[in-house]
């Protein structure tokens, strides 16, 4: 278990986290979202030990991350934003070295190496220098020297951004492969992605906790959370808005479409159903949104960042 | 302290990763025969000692060594990877000394590469082949010394020139608080301890008595001390500077 406790982080001018308190259980693939600027990094630094919180604090699996650094730097695979790596090392020898760091020699420090270069698909690079490398595999380093110990907590600060879809895809499928049994941090701008790995969501702004929830709870705080878009001929806007529990009406101009909206907690779709049948509109296309989590987000965070 | 052989081999190898390296290795070697033969008169001095190729050590180190140390932590700092480093299980005190170990063995290679000075010396005359051991030894007490300021430089700055300038600058104090002129001018009006202790700073005063034949113990002590001090400063340094 992850337990942070009144963290909090000032600089000189502003105070970058700001009294964050909440727990991570074992087997939980945490998305850590929020604007730039909001803290994310700044948190993920004080929970690896890089940054010494101004006060409060966290604790890795027991080990408080002031107290017992070391002991918690152990338990944590971590990459950093952008992750940073030694640029004139070769892949094997940087990957080498961290297996010693972590206290690997010999036969199992070989082992250690060949089992993450395989899990991240390294093994065309092997002997070439990391700066030599394209973005996408120098990140796929970063998360070879963070999976290489196997560790029990995995911090990973945006480990998609800036990799094209199929790179994207492959490393949600690695951390999805890999996360159980374990407590997963992950930072990151993109929203599918926490709908797509994700058991648990939490949205900070400006350095303080805004939501805390599973990707389908934070969905259901849409505007769109049952909302039911449709797309067809002579379609009546007063006869919808005048159905049970619909909130309003959206006309989307470029997908020459509607989406009705419902009222808080309202299921709309059967009432929708019956005037189309009713009417006998001929409706193409018909969905039911579970709800938009970048609409979600931008609520939340609205104004939290000038 | 068990991680100290993993960051030391690892940044001791770095040094091989790139030609650099060997570019340091020959300016210094070339630079030293220059010093020795021309400005030092080894022939002319007729003397079988190697007193004319350590004395110039100090201000061959003053450029060199700073080029060794710059790279130390500004290099980290600038590509960011000072954050894995310093989330990786490795205390702060086993990357400082794993670090400078690694710059310090180096310097130490290059310097054993001059083994020629001692087979020419031998062939010419019987020097006191012990006070050219001694000799070797200041002289790498004394680029430890520069190093421990360099690292502390390179910790300071991000950028790896300005890193070697304010080393450079550092060393050449350390140096010259030990200069009469300096010394002299002081004299005058300051207290007598005051200028004592200024001189007692100085890298110089301390180097020739070594090179010299005589290891003293307080001389051993003012370098142990002198690196200690600047390898804890350095420590210092990158807790506060880690985060820019």
């Amino acid at each position: 278990m992850i337990e942070i406790r009144n963290l909090t982080k000032r600089f000189a001018q502003h105070t970058a986290v700001d009294d964050l308190s909440f727990r991570i259980q074992q087997g939980e693939v945490l998305g850590f979202l929020g604007p730039n600027g909001a803290g994310k990094s700044t948190t993920m630094k004080m929970l690896t030990g890089f940054l010494a919180p101004t006060s409060g604090t966290a604790s890795i699996l027991g080990f408080d991350i002031q107290k017992d650094t070391l002991k918690a730097q152990q338990q944590i695979g971590y990459l950093p934003e952008g992750a940073p790596c030694y640029g004139d090392m070769r892949v094997r020898g940087f990957l080498e070295f961290i297996a010693e760091v972590r206290g690997f020699r010999g036969a199992e420090r070989k082992r250690r190496v060949e089992q993450a270069v395989a899990q991240v698909e390294l093994e065309k690079v092997l002997d070439q220098s990391i700066e030599t490398l394209s973005k996408g595999f120098k990140r796929r380093v970063g998360l070879a020297q963070a999976i290489l110990h196997d560790p029990r907590v995995l911090i990973l600060d945006e480990p998609t951004d800036g990799l094209d879809p199929n790179q994207k895809h492959q490393v949600r499928k690695l951390i999805s492969s890999i996360a159980a049994d374990k407590i997963v941090i992950i930072s990151t701008h993109i929203l599918e992605e926490v709908t797509a790995i994700c058991s648990r969501a939490v949205v900070i702004g400006s350095g303080k906790l805004l939501a805390d929830g599973t990707p389908l709870e934070l969905e259901a705080r849409s505007r769109y959370h049952q909302a039911v878009t449709l797309v067809g001929e002579g379609l009546d806007e007063s006869a919808l808005s005048a159905l049970n529990g619909v909130a309003g009406i959206e006309r989307n101009e470029r997908e020459h479409s509607l989406t009705v909206l419902a009222q808080p907690g309202a299921v709309i779709y059967p009432q929708v159903g019956e005037l189309i049948a009713s009417r006998g509109w001929a409706v193409s296309e018909l969905n039911v949104e579970r709800g938009r989590l970048d609409e979600v987000f931008r609520t939340l965070t609205r104004g939290e960042v000038v | 302290m068990k991680q100290l052989p993993v960051v030391f081999k690892r940044e001791l190898g770095s040094y091989f990763a790139t030609p650099l390296a060997y570019v340091f290795m020959v300016i210094f070697l070339v630079l030293a025969g220059v010093f020795t033969f021309y400005l030092g008169s080894f022939y002319e001095r007729g003397q079988a000692d190697l007193t004319a190729f350590f004395s110039f050590h100090p201000w061959l180190y003053l450029f060199l060594v700073p080029a060794i140390a710059m790279r130390l932590w500004a290099e980290e700092r600038k590509s960011g990877s000072i954050e894995l480093l310093m989330t990786l299980p490795i205390t702060r005190a086993e990357a400082v000394l794993g670090k400078f170990v690694a710059a310090w063995v180096f310097a130490g290679l290059t310097l054993l590469l001059t083994f020629p000075m001692v087979i020419t010396v031998n062939y010419l005359g019987e020097p006191d082949n012990g006070a050219i051991v001694t000799g070797y030894i200041g002289s790498w007490l004394l680029a430890g010394g520069y190093l421990a300021i360099g690292s502390c430089m390179s910790a300071l700055a991000k950028n790896q020139v300005i890193a070697f300038i304010l080393a450079v600058t550092m060393c050449f104090v350390f140096i010259v608080s030990g200069f009469p002129m300096l010394l002299d001018s002081l004299s005058g009006w300051a207290p007598q301890a005051l200028v004592d202790a200024i001189a007692s700073l100085s890298f110089l005063t301390r180097f020739e008595a070594i090179s010299k034949g005589v290891i003293d113990l307080r001389d051993l002590l003012y370098f142990v001390t002198l690196i200690a001090a600047w390898l804890a400063a350095t420590a210092i340094v990158i807790d506060l500077k880690k985060a820019d």
